[in-house]
């Protein structure tokens, strides 16, 4: 049981990421179907920029320091330039949300599998496959409560107390730092958009841009600034992604349908980015609870993986029916502004 | 306060020969960069780029084929998206349509395939994936219709549903059992397999494409259909004014464009591939959705852009694997000229005004 | 009233929209603790003005003083800090906000971000001026007058003590008008200056101090409240008849045609956009329907032309040939086609609504006719030859057929709508605001349309704004106020003055 939470929360942490900074994004207005592209365009950074690092020392002397900085570094980018030429697009240029969205994706897939498939030769390498070991296994360190429990045992603590306190940190405090830190930010998000003026302002401009511009809300730099924070963060889901749960290793196609999972995340959470922790996890858990439930032949495992689409479907047509306003997609989303229109 | 430094606005109209050119000059300026994308990445010389391209997408019969399938097909679904678009419905769903028209035909093909003799069977194939494609397609059409449920991310999700249900019965029905797959069907038989016309396997599959095409361009242009769907995407005031039932356009309109979507998914399981997997639509159904804004919903301009994207993906595999690159190379370039184009529409739509010289415009 | 500083006084301001004078020479002076009336009809150029105070537009020639000294007011930002607020008719709210997040919105520098000061201080407001509103209301769950609450207090919170209205009573009932006066009497208390802009009269007596009077962009003058009358107001409003030489004939054997009764339509909030409404139309005969912009003109035709749901009452059509009635109420614009109705609708919104602004002329020709003839295939022959006629007869200015209709003038673009629901061969034709935006000879071809339809027996409902159109192109005019009827004339006798009255009257029975 507890492995099993525990790995729905390790599958719901990329979720986690991608549909918090999607939601970043489309509370200012902006559907960002680009999001699958720069979650892959994070991770493929990131594997980039670890692969040059252990290359150029060997993964044997590698600094833990700069092991995690210097991939965490390239994932930001790398989803940074992804969310700049999105907004580019469609703030500065007013194009399409979807195909743009779209088209970004096609281009980051494109370009995570292009470079995980053709990085070796292009970098003349010595190396049979990519295989980061040595730095997942930075970005793996958890906290040493082995240490705790070796010396409850020691102790001659009761086993029961040992077995709780080790469940108790399996559940709570088996996970990487990047784990933790998608929690927090997806508690952040909420604080911020819910008991911020700078999350009023970003939900004013998403909802209804005519009226943010006639307060004097700056809506282009507010809708920049969130499309490319949002890519950001959804970017180190990407990060996430093939440090901690891929063990360093690449494979194409791997991430598979992650980034529109992250997508429907934001639907299933009505758009609030602290039921998403606990969407993401349910998620997670949907798309490994085919292997807990004894007796079930691998077709109808497959079946299971569509629950967390189904789910979203439902609750897609539960608010549209409901017409509860504050659970509707912000009302401009998908619409380009343009003041002289109004 | 200071002044901006250019101000933006709508054009009225511009001339049809310079929106022409500005997208001409995009499409070149997107080939240009590419160029140097490959060069960065494989060293090869920017005009070899060019030769290795149009090599790979038409250097012997067999790619001339291939390159006409590909288009074909991307153009079916690019054409089965349009109406639907046209009337301002976003269905990105076309992928998962697509699919079920897929599933419905393997299905037909496995259990039927060898028991009909082929005039029997191939009508049956062909109303079963309409139907599969079409109740795909209607699903979210009836609750836009009756809720107004945004159909963007309905159709989103419709994809993955559906290709999880692919996935379910590729594993129920896996030949060998276990293996995972369905495999080729009817393999030794073909039954169910659209006949090869004049010893080409994939003309069928064109020529159906063919007679798509010119229905879509019909229907759009000059069917009453046609032109309900054209008032109620640019105006539902408009629409209900002269009585159009605008919800009754909505849902007849998508029951067609997922119809034609079933058909792609034919073409694809029982004219090409003669399998099904998830991945049968190939994302497709993605590019199309580009294709048919970039085409202006236009089917005449679509055969056009389809052919450049496949032109491309066609001649970037070839470098790729000339230079044991991976494939995906194809995406990035694909990325590129999808970028430039729609790039391009905003100084089509949109003029800018540089202000330093006319200071008195503004008061 | 010695007392009284000048809060803003403006200086022979003159705005020009391209050859259109909005305004000209207008002299304002409002002073604190007082309360001013801008009365005018549509298009005098009311709103305008205001515009300019409240920075969205910028005068060509005047001045503008803030407590006796000039100011320049380039942007909405920089009335804000003259302590300028305007209230404007279209609110501008986030609907999923509550009260106090929209009124907080914008707002920079104020401190740490709380919520539940502001909500306090929203409070403070309400109390000290008698406002009914619950600060973590959201919008959407608001009726139009607690909207209107919000929008004031977003600007009271702001510091204003120079509230602009601009027509804050449209949207209002009588109850809701009543409790708005009361609450801006006690701002007058308060000291502040309050502009209201309005063309009820009744509402200007009862509330204002002064009054000042524009009509077409000019300013006619001002005058103390206590010291006016009706009949002067609308005098001024109006001025004198001008003769038009519109030709008028006397209707040709006039039977009845349409008969509406008892007519009765709510909105969503509950809010009477039409109350019971009697009137017939007459074959052979123009009838007019006169009445302030919003006073239910649009619902009404809508409501004839199957667009608008009714809640009580009937709408009857006489079929010219058998005398027969058919019940036209809650049905669609198809259905009401297929009764064999032949109703023609120029609707208000050209481009949205009567034709579609992408579409070349051959093809808005076809928005009628489309469906006509077997197969699922368009016939385009008469479309193509009705839309050359109309080009030719009609005289539009078009590079071709096919050219979008949105890029051709207003003029134009009236043309081929009154064109095309004229060749409907119609036996009722409804024109909403059929010559607004036009210029003089489009204007007259207009006119001259409608009358060879009267001619023809066809029973034809114009609304007008302008009066003196109104009363030289009409039999008959019915006067609408508040979705009320206030008065059926006859055009031939009744003057400006008596339909002026009887515009401002709706509403107050």
């Amino acid at each position: 049981m507890i492995t099993f939470l525990q790995r729905a929360v390790i599958m719901g942490i990329p979720l986690l990421f991608g549909s918090t900074g999607e939601t970043i994004t489309e509370k200012s207005g902006h559907l960002n179907l680009g999001i699958p592209g720069v979650m892959y365009m994070g991770g493929i950074c990131a594997v980039i920029g670890a692969f040059f690092y252990e290359n150029a020392v060997g993964p044997e002397n590698i600094v833990p320091f700069l092991a995690i900085l210097i991939p965490l570094a390239c994932a930001l980018l790398g989803s940074l330039l992804m969310g700049l030429v999105y907004s580019f697009f469609t703030v500065t240029l007013r194009a399409n949300q979807n195909v743009t969205g779209l088209a970004l994706t096609t281009f980051g897939v494109g370009f995570g599998n292009f470079f995980g498939g053709s990085l070796i030769k292009l970098a003349d390498a010595d190396v049979p496959s990519i295989n980061l070991t040595a730095t997942s296994s930075v970005f793996k360190t958890k906290l040493p409560y082995d240490a705790l429990l070796n010396a409850m045992s020691a102790a001659n603590a009761p086993s029961w107390l040992t077995a709780f306190v080790r469940g108790f940190c399996d559940l709570f405090l088996s996970y990487s730092f990047l784990a933790y830190a998608a929690i927090i930010i997806a508690f952040a998000t909420a604080y911020i958009l819910k008991r911020t003026r700078v999350g009023l302002h970003l939900r004013a401009v998403g909802e209804n841009p005519g009226t943010a511009d006639a307060a004097g809300i700056n809506v282009g730099r507010y809708k920049y600034v969130s499309t490319c924070l949002g890519s950001m963060i959804a970017g180190l889901g990407g990060l996430y992604y093939i440090m901690d749960y891929a063990f360093g290793v690449w494979s194409n196609n791997g991430f598979g349908d992650r980034g529109w999972l992250a997508i429907a995340l934001v639907i299933f959470t009505v758009w609030k980015p602290n039921v998403g922790i606990i969407g993401s996890f349910l998620f997670g858990g949907l798309l490994i609870i085919h292997n807990y439930i004894p007796g079930l032949g691998v077709a109808d495992q497959e079946l299971i993986k569509a629950l967390p689409y189904v789910v979203t479907v439902i609750v897609l047509i539960f608010v549209s029916a409901r017409e509860k306003k504050e659970s509707l997609p912000p009302q401009s989303l998908g619409l380009s502004y343009f003041r002289e229109e109004r | 306060m200071r002044e901006p430094l250019f101000h933006i606005s709508k054009r009225t109209e511009i001339a049809l020969v310079k929106a022409w050119l500005i997208r001409i000059a995009a499409i070149a300026l997107a080939l240009v960069l590419c160029a140097i994308v490959t060069f960065a990445l494989t060293g090869l010389n920017p005009l070899r780029v060019f030769a290795t391209l149009v090599d790979g997408a038409i250097g012997t019969a067999r790619r001339r084929w291939s390159l006409l399938q590909g288009t074909a097909i991307l153009l079916c679904i690019s054409l089965a998206v349009t109406p639907a678009f046209k009337m301002r419905f976003w269905n990105t769903g076309a992928e998962g349509q697509v699919l079920a028209g897929a599933m419905a035909t393997a299905t037909c093909m496995l259990f039927l395939g060898n028991r009909l003799p082929s005039p029997v069977l191939f009508p049956i194939m062909f109303v079963c994936a309409v139907i599969a494609g079409s109740v795909w397609g209607v699903i979210p059409a009836l609750f836009k219709a009756k809720w107004n449920t945004n159909e963007t991310l309905f159709t989103l999700m419709m994809n993955y549903i559906a290709m999880q249900i692919i996935n379910y019965f590729v594993y129920q029905w896996a030949v060998p059992k276990g293996s995972g797959q369905i495999g080729i069907i009817n393999g030794d038989t073909k039954a169910g397999w659209l006949p090869a016309i004049f010893g080409q396997s994939y003309l069928c599959n064109i020529l159906i494409v063919v007679v798509i095409t010119i229905f879509i361009f019909i229907y759009l242009r000059f069917s009453k259909h046609g032109y309900e769907i054209a008032v109620v995407g640019e105006s539902e005031n408009t629409a209900r004014y002269i009585g159009i039932n605008v919800k009754r356009v909505i849902i007849r309109t998508m029951l067609l464009s997922g119809a034609i979507c079933g058909i792609c998914g034919l073409l694809i399981v029982s004219g090409t591939d003669h399998t099904v997997t998830r991945d049968s639509a190939g994302g497709q159904g993605f590019t199309a959705i580009m294709v048919s804004w970039l085409a202006k919903f236009d089917p005449i301009v679509m055969i056009f852009v389809s052919m450049l994207i496949i032109f491309l993906q066609k001649g970037a595999i070839e470098i790729s694997t000339q230079f044991g690159l991976n494939k995906s190379f194809s995406e990035i370039l694909t990325g590129i000229i999808i970028f430039f184009i729609i790039g391009c529409e905003f100084f089509i739509n949109y003029q800018i005004h540089f202000n330093h010289s006319r200071k008195e415009a503004k008061a | 009233m010695s007392d009284k500083t000048p809060a803003i006084e403006l200086k022979n301001i003159t705005k020009t929209f391209g050859k259109v004078v909005a305004n000209k020479d207008v002299c304002l002076t409002v002073n604190y603790g007082e309360i001013l009336s801008i009365l005018g009809e549509n298009g005098s150029g009311k709103t305008t003005l205001m515009n300019m105070i409240s920075g969205i537009y910028y005068p060509d020639a005047g001045q503008i003083l803030v407590g006796g000294k000039e100011v320049i007011i380039a942007s909405p930002k920089d009335a804000f800090q003259y302590k300028i607020g305007m209230i404007h008719q279209h609110f501008k709210l986030v609907d999923v906000f509550s009260a106090t997040e929209n009124i907080i919105l914008g707002l920079e520098n104020q401190g740490r971000y709380d919520l539940k000061a502001a909500a306090q201080r929203v409070r403070e407001i309400s109390e000290q001026y008698g406002f009914d509103i619950d600060p973590n209301q959201k919008i959407y769950e608001m009726s139009v007058s607690q909207k209107q609450t919000v929008e004031i207090i977003k600007v009271l919170y702001r510091g204003a003590d120079i509230l602009i209205l601009d027509e804050p009573t449209a949207v209002l009932t009588p109850q809701e008008t009543e409790k708005l006066f009361k609450i801006l009497r006690r701002m007058r208390e308060d000291g502040k200056a309050i502009v209201i802009i309005t063309h009820k009269l009744h509402e200007v007596l009862s509330l204002s101090d002064k009054v000042a009077v524009l009509r077409k962009g000019e300013y006619i003058g001002t005058v103390n409240t206590a010291e006016t009358s009706e009949n002067q107001l609308t005098e001024m409003m109006v001025g004198k008849k001008v003769s038009l030489n519109i030709q008028r004939s006397e209707p040709k054997d006039p039977r009845e045609r349409l008969i509406v009764a008892h007519l009765k339509c709510e909105n969503k909030e509950g809010i009477k956009e039409l109350d019971d409404v009697c009137f017939t139309a007459n074959s052979g005969e123009i009838l007019g329907i006169a009445g302030i912009a919003g006073s239910g003109q649009r619902e009404l035709l809508e409501t004839i032309a199957g667009l608008h749901p009714a809640n009580y009452g009937g709408i009857q059509y006489v079929d010219p040939a058998t005398g027969k009635l058919e019940n036209l109420r809650d049905k669609t614009p198809l259905e009401i086609r297929n009764l064999g109705v032949r109703l023609s609708f120029v609707p208000e919104d050209r481009l949205g609504m009567g034709l579609v602004g992408n579409m070349g002329i051959t093809d808005n020709m076809m928005l009628r006719s489309y469906r006509a003839g077997k197969g699922a295939f368009l016939k385009k022959k008469e479309p193509e030859s009705l839309a050359d006629r109309i080009i030719s007869q009609l005289e539009v200015v078009t590079p071709d057929k096919a050219t979008p209709v949105r890029r051709l003038s207003g003029g134009n673009v009236q043309k081929v709508l009154v064109g095309r629901e004229i060749a409907a061969a119609p036996t009722v034709l409804m024109a909403a605001y059929p010559v607004r935006g036009l210029d003089i000879n489009s204007s007259y071809m207009i006119y001259n349309l409608l009358n060879e339809q009267k001619e023809k027996g066809v029973a034809v409902i114009f609304v007008g704004e302008d009066l003196d159109v109104l009363l030289e192109l009409c039999d008959r005019i019915v006067v609408i106020g508040q979705g009320r009827i206030t008065g059926i004339v006859d055009a031939r006798t009744t003057t400006k003055e008596e339909i002026g009255l009887l515009m401002t009257k709706g509403g107050s029975k």
